[in-house]
């Protein structure tokens, strides 16, 4: 049994893109890429589909604003109607205000939220920690890990495949504690 | 233009000046700006800021502990002038709050590459500010331990707010406001948390670092949702500040003094906010970076860059006060023109002229290019609209208030010694949490400017 | 810090604890031994938390003036006019709402003192007895009774006892405001001390030569209600009277008169004395146009105008009045004469004498302070030092009080049986709401030792006294007499007077000439000669001409001030011959330009914590021969300044009109002359109006008839339990009053200079600017559209005071309601005491109006129009305030808003208010006038 998979180091972003462009080319799918910044076409290279928060922060939103617009009317009309300087009941110009407020927070909560959730942070434990050279991935190193439950990976095989990337050190990672 | 000698002779425009100097990788990069919290020993100018904000945060406490003790009435406000400084420092820090969100938000949007080094103390003074706002409406209650009857929450009196009350408004726009600059800055904060984590040595730290970190790894996943969450943060934060200086424009334009009930209340207020913030990031960014060394980051260009803004936005306060009158006139309103004149000519007249000086007068001076190049010229300034602002804030309010509709009740205000212990201690509270704040995170974002740098080795290469 | 007393201390704690104890121990119910009846119209029998109101009378100088005292549980909380009492007509002063404060005050004297310790009752009348064996022998020779002016029927009858006892004994009496000159007067017209009695509703022209009749002079209430009768625009219409003044000091007579003039105190004499002559005919024309306005108008105006002098003018003015009077046949119409209610006395001067004289050996000094306000010249208290035996019986431990070798406390006026004769000699009970609070001793009953009485209460004393009168059905009549609160039928009637020849002229002071400064003194509008010092609200409520509080000061006119370079609280040396004080200058328009006036009773020394110590002591430059005003005086700035808390700081109107005012012609030709566009239409609303089905309160406020005499303001306090702030936070502008009457002045016209009154409570707005910005709804209005404050919810955010255009909020900047023992058991149970952090308010007295409610809904009905009477309304001495429903077609307040003179304060700003102002007439002769 293989473990969790062969890390490998690369001392630049187009290096690692190279590697993830010639990986996928190999038949490599259980890619994982690593990078001190958000590299620009590794999106493209790993075939990321879209991604869902912009969709979670609209249903924040609208929950936020259709919520507290609700609130408004229901206390002022319904629950505690009361004559305050002659104003109608249900004077909705009024309630915009604290409607837009809570609409926007709904939507960044949702947002920031769903990127963890998507995510799946937070998490402190992970194979990839494991590995010696893995602590400059937040500095200025860029890594390749080719995941052992790929179909194609094969522990010697792979690891002299990517020898021939020229990466700066391979890592076999321990499969992810139970 | 052809070049004369007089031309040749003149500074080089300081926004021609690269926004990232020196030769960095990435790896400098991170030691330079881990170092500020990780390596750098404390000089005595650390200790010296420490004892100082220190000594005014400790005042600030004891106003507090004497105002919950005593009551408003510690402060000169009486009838009719029944706010005073409290709503005065509200709207002053809550505008100074606004840059910071301009230009990690707005700056995001329209993608401006010299935000990148200034984006981080940007936010992190737009959240002690905003801590610092929100702290005002409360000390200024009659009851502060009831403030939270301005939440909407099932209570014994089954009563509600009084969602028609801009107080009600402002509840939700200054929570709505702090909340969401805390997750924008926290969100920009995760994989320079991480940076830290790995750069630590000491186990403490690391623990500290990797737990906030949430255990970050740079996957490109993360890259790929946390770059849509954080566009989306953005966009959510520009039309939220917005809303909030139009919200605390409310406060004024809502009620139906003369001198308050103008329809051009919120974009003044915006306008105002934006101008206060950007001299407030003036005055922080300056000696924030000859303290840490930080020129290469911070370059000639993002001061002159803030300063230009500073000049628009003068000119824009500058209009506003010069409709303010004109309304007034043509209006044709008698209290309205009582109040402008007793702005202009009466016990206060200090005050509006003093605002006039600094707001529109000073600003002009960074029309020389000389004065843009200079960062101690640029402090100068920036301090001056500071208190222009501050000032400004105090004209309004109490120019609206001493003399209103009935000449029986008109009356005037001054302050006393914890009036001023307020404004001195929030100051010191302020500027003791940012030296924390630079003290144990870092104060520039890592991973942008690691990009930054791969975007323009790869443009020079 | 708050300049109120200071929190108790520890002794005063522990005895007022007691007291408390003795209340508790009742049911904090302390009834007087003696039966006492309630007032005929509250339901008879105490249901507890059922307030009832009893009849009694609270005297000044020795005049009555007939009140309802209402009783919560045993505890007088408020006093009401009577409405059978000839001189309130259910109105009062403010000086009468004060005096429930003065009955509860904690720093009233509380046990016997001798050389000031304490000791008992007992000791005091074993010494008293072997001293007055001792007097016996010596027919009472050496034995002195000192009192103030009183005029009860008991207090004589026991003086006569006493006569009879010790023939040689003498009775002085003194009062700082006497009334000596006026009875000098008619004893020069007519041969015998009368005191008129004016019947201003029936005169058409008034000339008020120095006199304050609506304010400060018997019956001031009285005046006020019959002036304002004969001025009401819409029931007098043409014939509504005109007032001519004449004064030094601009008073509140003055405020309301139609034509002013500014003069010296001396001046105004030789003014009357140029009148009698054109009158008579033995003079040559010429004279100001006043004078000759005046003139026209009283030939025009036989047996229908009237001449009034006031107290401060010499005897030979009051003669010149009676000759004037009987020339234009007045006498019997607009004015009376009648025997004085106050009993006649000798004089301090004599008694001073006798006591340099050595004849003095025991002396009683009954409820009379003449340490702190007798003549400086007289110099009083160094004579008293001479005195072999001194007794002082009085309210508090006061200069004279320290001075005598005995101190008395004396029983308040709600605490002990009594009688007393009101300005025009009707005669009533005052009988006690409550046993002496703190241990005091009825006047009775001391000078029951005197007489020998010793077991004697007042009780029975009164009611011997009244055995004679009321012959055998006593009973009855002494039912009728304490629940009516008066007697009926005992008015003294009218004196049948005939001139006598002119007297030669006395000498008085004349100024030297044109430029000689004149020194006049008067009483304060509010702690009259001093008595009432020690009452804060007294104290807090704002004079009415100069809007000045907790002090008094050097009054005079922008003129002068000029001339001296001097500006409000610069602080100037006034001297007159050898004696001199240090005064603040506070600058008065309309002022006299040549005089200079000083309000009586500071400059306390032993008054209490409140009321010591307070301004300057006038009676540092008063003397005998010019108790009133003197020539010659010395004026000199200081340099230094002493700041003066008063709450308007401006007092033009700076054409906004919150007051609108015109002549009587000019409303006869367009009576809504007042209404602008607001009230004729309201102007447009997006919004639909708030239907109020049940009772819509409204109020009417008629600026023609309100004379601004501020007892609305005080009865306001009394009501609502509004506290006061002290001296610091005036000065902040900070005072707490729920209802003020602010004070305009217009720019002096030919009429002479114009002041305007406007009492401006809360306008109860429809669309109430203050509740819209309430984050917490606590201000919001209730379903018959009052705009209520609920003190319990309120975070006081402040917003909804900034947001009043009105600004009639009050906020609790500090803990402003303190608890005092004592005083806080004066305070209206049905109101909650505010604490520091709230904002408070007028809301048209709502607990009267529930209590209005659950009366009719007992007997369900509707509220009468009426029934509910706010605080403010009922005090009023003109009846300018007027409340109800204004869903009621029937009621006074519906009438009064349908008049064209009705208008809204800031009409133009949409808020609709509930209160609103009917607009003030002017009537002053007009150049075509006939005659």
């Amino acid at each position: 049994m293989s473990g969790y998979g062969l890390l490998a180091e690369f001392d630049s972003p187009d290096a690692l893109l190279a590697a993830v462009r010639a990986a996928r080319e190999a038949g490599y799918r259980q890619l994982e890429a690593f990078a001190p910044f958000a590299v620009e076409g590794l999106d493209e290279a790993l075939q990321l589909p879209r991604s869902r928060v912009p969709l979670l922060a609209l249903l924040g939103g609208i929950a936020g604003a259709g919520g507290g617009f609700f609130l408004q009317w229901y206390s002022a009309v319904v629950d505690f109607p009361i004559n305050s300087g002659g104003r109608p009941l249900d004077s909705w110009p009024a309630f915009v205000p604290a409607m837009v407020e809570l609409g926007i927070l709904g939507a960044s909560l949702a947002a920031f939220a769903g990127m963890l959730l998507l995510n799946g942070l937070p998490r402190l434990r992970h194979p990839v920690f494991e590995a010696a050279p893995f602590a400059r991935a937040s500095r200025d190193r860029f890594f390749l890990c080719i995941r052992g439950a790929d179909p194609r990976f094969d522990a010697q095989r792979t690891h002299a495949w990517l020898q021939q990337r020229a990466a700066l050190s391979i890592t076999v990672l321990p499969a992810e504690a139970p | 233009m052809n070049a004369t000698a007089a031309e040749v002779a003149r500074p080089a425009a300081p926004e021609a000046a690269p926004v990232l100097l020196g030769h960095h990788t990435d790896g400098s990069i991170t030691d330079r700006i881990t170092g500020i919290v990780l390596q750098r020993g404390r000089g005595a100018g650390f200790w010296l800021a420490i004892g100082i904000s220190g000594a005014a945060t400790v005042l600030f406490v004891v106003a507090i502990a004497w105002l919950f003790a005593r009551g408003v009435g510690i402060w000169g406000i009486n009838q009719p002038v029944s706010w005073g400084f409290a709503i005065t420092n509200y709207v002053w820090w809550v505008a100074i709050g606004n840059s910071g969100t301009f230009i990690s938000a707005f700056l995001l949007l329209l993608r401006q590459r010299w935000r990148t080094s200034i984006n981080r103390f940007a936010e992190a003074m737009t959240i002690f500010a905003v801590a610092m706002a929100g702290l005002m409406p409360i000390l200024h209650l009659g009851r502060p331990w009831f403030f939270y009857w301005l939440a909407p929450y099932p209570n014994a009196m089954n009563v509600w707010p009084q969602w028609r009350s801009p107080l009600v408004w402002d509840f939700f726009a200054i929570a709505t406001y702090l909340i969401v600059s805390i997750l924008f800055w926290y969100m920009g904060l995760l994989p320079d948390l991480a940076t830290m984590r790995d750069a630590a040595r000491r186990r403490g730290r690391q623990l500290a670092y990797g737990l906030a970190a949430l255990g970050w790894r740079g996957d490109a996943r993360h890259w790929h949702h946390y770059r849509s969450a954080y566009l989306l943060l953005g966009g959510v934060a520009a039309p939220l500040v917005i809303s909030v200086h139009s919200v605390v424009a409310f406060e004024f334009s809502f009620a139906n003094l003369p001198g308050w009930h103008s329809a051009i209340y919120a974009p003044y207020f915006i306008a105002g906010a934006l101008f206060s913030g950007l001299a407030m990031a003036l005055t922080i960014t300056i000696p924030l970076r000859a303290i840490f060394g930080l020129h290469d980051f911070i370059t000639a260009r993002h001061l002159a860059n803030i300063a230009k803004l500073m000049l628009a936005c003068g000119w824009i306060i500058t209009y506003t006060y010069v409709i303010e009158l004109f309304t007034a006139f043509y209006g044709g309103d008698r209290y309205e023109i009582h109040t402008a004149l007793a702005r202009m000519g009466g016990d206060y007249a200090w005050i509006y002229w003093t605002v006039v000086a600094c707001n529109v007068l000073v600003p002009q001076l960074i029309w020389w290019r000389a004065v843009r190049a200079s960062p101690l010229a640029l402090f100068a300034i920036s301090i001056l609209v500071n208190v222009g602002m501050w000032l400004e804030r105090m004209m309004i309010i109490l120019t609206g208030l001493y003399q209103d509709f009935l000449p029986s009740s008109w009356g005037n205000f001054t302050p006393t010694f914890w009036d001023w212990a307020i404004l001195a201690g929030s100051l010191g509270a302020f500027a003791l949490l940012f030296i924390l704040f630079i003290r144990f995170v870092p104060a520039l974002s890592m991973t942008e400017l690691r990009r930054l740098n791969r975007d323009i080795t790869q443009a020079g290469s | 810090m708050l300049d109120l007393p200071p929190l108790i201390q520890r002794r005063d704690f522990l005895r007022l604890m007691s007291a408390a104890l003795a209340l508790a121990s009742g049911g904090c119910v302390r009834r007087p031994a003696a039966r006492i009846v309630p007032y005929a119209q509250t339901p008879s029998g105490l249901t507890p938390g059922e307030p009832q109101f009893y009849a009694t009378a609270l005297t000044q100088g020795g005049y009555a003036h007939g009140v309802l005292v209402r009783s919560d549980d045993g505890r007088p909380t408020k006093i009401e006019g009577n409405p059978a009492h000839p001189a309130s007509l259910g109105a009062t002063g403010p000086i009468e709402q004060g005096r429930i404060l003065e009955l509860w005050n904690p720093a009233r004297s509380h046990a016997p003192l001798q050389q000031g310790l304490a000791t008992t009752w007992q000791s005091f009348t074993s010494m008293l007895a072997a001293r007055l064996a001792g007097l016996q022998s010596r027919g009472g020779a050496g034995l002195y009774l000192l009192t103030g002016a009183t005029s009860s029927p008991t207090l004589r009858r026991q003086w006569q006892r006493i006569a009879q006892r010790y023939p040689a004994a003498r009775w002085h009496v003194h009062e700082a405001v006497d009334r000596d000159a006026v009875r000098a007067g008619a004893m020069r017209a007519f041969g015998a001390a009368l005191e008129p009695v004016y019947r201003f509703h029936r005169a058409r022209i008034v000339a008020a030569l120095d006199a304050d009749f609506l304010a400060a002079m018997p019956g001031a209430v009285r005046h006020a209600r019959d002036f304002a009768r004969a001025r009401s625009p819409e029931q007098a219409g043409a014939r509504m009277n005109r007032l001519y003044a004449a004064e030094c000091m601009p008073s509140v007579t003055g405020a309301a008169a139609d034509h002013r003039l500014p003069l010296r105190t001396a001046e105004i004499l030789e003014l009357a004395q140029r009148l009698e002559a054109r009158l008579a005919g033995n003079a040559a024309d010429g004279g100001p146009p006043w004078f000759d306005a005046l003139l026209a108008d009283l030939a025009a105006h036989r047996g229908e105008s009237l001449v009034v002098a006031g107290e401060a003018q010499p005897a030979e003015m009051h003669e010149l009045a009676c000759r004037i009077n009987a020339r234009l046949g007045n006498i019997g119409r607009t004015v009376d004469f009648i025997a004085p209610p106050p009993v006649a006395g000798e004089s301090l001067a004599a008694l001073v004498e006798a006591m340099r004289g050595g004849t003095v050996d025991t002396l009683l000094v009954l409820g009379a302070n003449p340490a702190y306000d007798a003549p400086a010249d007289l110099e009083f208290s160094a004579a008293l030092g001479s005195v072999p035996l001194s007794v002082h019986c009085g309210l508090y431990v006061d200069e004279t009080a320290r001075l005598c070798h005995w101190h008395l406390p004396a029983a308040h006026e709600l605490e002990s049986w009594s009688d007393a004769r009101a300005f025009d000699g009707t005669a009533c009970i005052q009988q006690p709401l409550i046993a002496p609070l703190y241990g005091g001793y009825a006047v009775h009953e001391v000078l029951a030792l005197l007489s020998g009485e010793h077991d004697a209460t007042a009780h029975g004393l009164v009611q011997a006294t009244w055995r004679e009168t009321f012959g055998n059905d006593f009973e009855t009549s002494w039912q009728q007499a304490l629940q009516a609160g008066v007697i009926a039928g005992s008015a003294s009637s009218a004196v049948k007077v005939a001139l006598r020849a002119a007297a030669p002229a006395v000498a008085r002071t004349v100024p030297r000439d044109a430029h000689d400064l004149e020194l006049n003194f008067r009483p304060d509008p509010c702690i009259w000669d001093g008595r009432y010092a020690d009452i804060p609200w007294l104290q807090e409520l704002p004079r009415p001409l100069t809007q000045l509080t907790w002090d008094n000061a050097a009054l005079l006119a922008p003129e002068l001030a000029v001339e001296f370079d001097l500006h409000n609280e610069d602080v100037v040396e006034l001297w007159v011959a050898d004696r001199r004080i240090e005064a603040p200058v506070w600058i008065v328009n309309g002022h006299a330009p040549r005089a200079v006036t000083l309000y009586l009773g500071f400059g306390r020394r032993h008054a209490g914590d409140v009321g010591s110590g307070r301004g300057v002591d006038p009676y540092a430059l008063r003397t005998s021969g010019a108790p009133w005003f003197t020539a010659g005086l010395g004026l000199r700035s200081t340099g230094t300044r002493v700041p003066l808390a008063t709450v308007q700081h401006h007092h033009r109107m700076e054409e906004r009109e919150p007051v609108r005012s015109g002549t009587l012609s000019r409303f006869l030709a367009q009576p809504d002359f007042a209404r602008e566009a607001a009230d004729r239409a309201p102007p447009p609303t997006l919004y639909p109006d708030f239907p109020y089905e049940g009772h819509a309160w409204g109020m009417t406020i008629d600026l023609a008839a309100c004379i601004g005499c501020n007892a609305c303001t005080i009865a306001c306090q009394a009501e609502n339990n509004i506290p006061t702030v002290g001296k610091d936070e005036v000065l902040r502008g900070r005072e707490m009053h729920w209802i003020r009457v602010d004070r305009y002045e217009a720019a002096p016209q030919e009429t002479g200079p114009h002041t305007d009154f406007q009492p401006v409570p809360c306008m109860q707005c429809e669309h109430a600017p203050c509740e819209v910005v309430c984050p917490v709804e606590a201000s919001v209005h209730d379903a018959e559209g009052i705009n209520v404050q609920v003190y319990n919810r309120c975070v006081g955010t402040r917003f909804c005071s900034n947001n009043c255009p009105y600004k009639v909020r009050r906020f609790n900047f500090l803990q402003y309601a303190r608890d005092a023992p004592g005083l806080d058991a004066q305070r209206n149970p049905e109101v909650t005491v505010r604490n520091r952090g709230v904002m408070e308010k007028c809301n048209y007295c709502l607990q009267r109006i529930v209590r209005g409610r659950i009366a009719a809904d007992r007997d369900n009905r509707r509220i009468a129009d009426g029934e509910v009477v706010t605080a403010c309304q009922a005090v009023c001495p003109t009846q300018a305030i007027v409340f109800g429903d204004l869903n009621d077609p029937a009621s006074r307040v519906r009438a009064n808003r349908e008049l064209p003179r009705n208008y809204a304060l800031l009409g133009e700003l949409d808020t609709r208010p509930r209160t609103t102002y009917l607009a003030k007439i002017t009537h002053p002769r007009e150049p075509d006038d006939a005659a």
